[in-house]
């Protein structure tokens, strides 16, 4: 398997980046929340009336440098779209990176070529 | 899906990455005796592939959101070890750059979509498909039960791991220490959005994006 025969899908890869944004448009549109079970401390609060306290002391236990796909100033609108593609395309550029890093490291293990 | 930190106790995020550790070395073993150097671009892309389209976040009108995986799709493609490892990189990244699914529920959410969903989801497309050729209806009616069922597979543990918080974890004053809901809850809140939506449109992606490749790539599906 040559990898510019895979052209063509990485031009896919590449389309949905760009079309992503819809999986922000759409949730809006039909008013529809976050993934059950995915809520923030403040939204569980909405939910139950309080926060749990392993929630409370977990929920922060790791600052994400890109949290929730989108850049702190470019909360909403138009730059939130554009915040979300560069997002996709950061994700992606370091899913191949690490993917490319490991099949490197496991095929040279095994010498086939 | 993704369960972020806090929703699990110590014993249930500490047990699931006490599972998926040795599953990533046996999944590392068993790719390394068959990968070629020039099969690490479709490595690379099916993990792309698994992190872009869980970007599309779905609507349910009113409610709460889910999204499609690619994860059988993946394990027909590059088989579902290759795939554990490949779906593993793009929730680990989602974790730490995104903060989608949490640190310390790595390990649950790994085990959960990239290897529950990934062998049982391909085992299935194994038995429906059997040893009928590339062209074959059979192999497109396997992955896409192997599709729906994995994914549900994977929203059925996520809700029991949700679910048993409240049994073991509360606090001194009584009140749950993680995720609040009881079974009797997180499973049919996850369960009936996933067998009546996500998992239809997971099948439905697998099978056109399977259609697709057969036609344009028929090298990739063996």
């Amino acid at each position: 398997m040559k990898g510019s025969r895979l052209k063509k899908l990485w031009i896919g890869i590449g389309l949905l980046i760009l079309l992503s944004p819809l999986g922000l448009i759409l949730p809006k549109v039909f008013k529809a929340g976050s993934a059950w079970g995915e809520w923030s401390a403040e939204e569980i609060e909405k939910i139950v009336g309080y926060i749990p306290k392993g929630i409370k002391k977990f929920s922060d236990i790791w600052k994400s440098p890109i949290p929730d796909y989108s850049f702190s100033e470019w909360d909403s609108g138009i730059k939130s779209y554009i915040g979300y593609i560069i997002s996709g395309i950061i994700g992606v550029l370091l899913v191949v990176g690490v993917s490319i890093l490991i099949g490197k490291i496991l095929a040279r293990k095994n010498g086939n070529t | 899906m993704h369960i972020p930190d806090g929703y699990l106790g110590p014993y249930t995020y500490g047990g699931l990455w006490a599972a998926i550790v040795p599953i990533w070395i046996f999944a590392s073993k068993r790719v390394q005796k068959v990968l070629k150097a020039s099969q690490i671009p479709l490595l690379a892309l099916s993990a792309a592939f698994s992190f872009v389209i869980m970007m599309f976040n779905v609507p349910i009108p009113g409610g709460t959101t889910g999204h499609a995986t690619g994860v059988v799709l993946i394990s027909i493609l590059i088989g579902p070890w290759a795939a554990v490892l490949a779906v593993s990189i793009a929730l680990i990244i989602q974790a730490l750059i995104f903060g989608d699914g949490g640190i310390t529920a790595i390990g649950a959410n790994c085990f959960n979509m990239a290897f529950a969903e990934a062998l049982v989801g391909y085992l299935i497309y194994k038995l429906v498909a059997g040893k009928s050729g590339i062209t074959s209806k059979r192999r497109i009616i396997g992955a896409g039960a192997g599709a729906y069922i994995g994914i549900n597979l994977a929203a059925f543990l996520t809700a029991f791991e949700l679910g048993i918080q409240t049994i073991l974890h509360s606090g001194t004053d009584g009140r749950p220490m993680y995720s609040p809901f009881p079974l009797t809850i997180t499973i049919p809140a996850i369960m009936i959005e996933h067998v009546l939506l996500f998992g239809v449109l997971e099948a439905v992606i697998t099978i056109l994006v399977l259609i697709y490749l057969r036609k344009s790539h028929p090298e990739l599906i063996k």
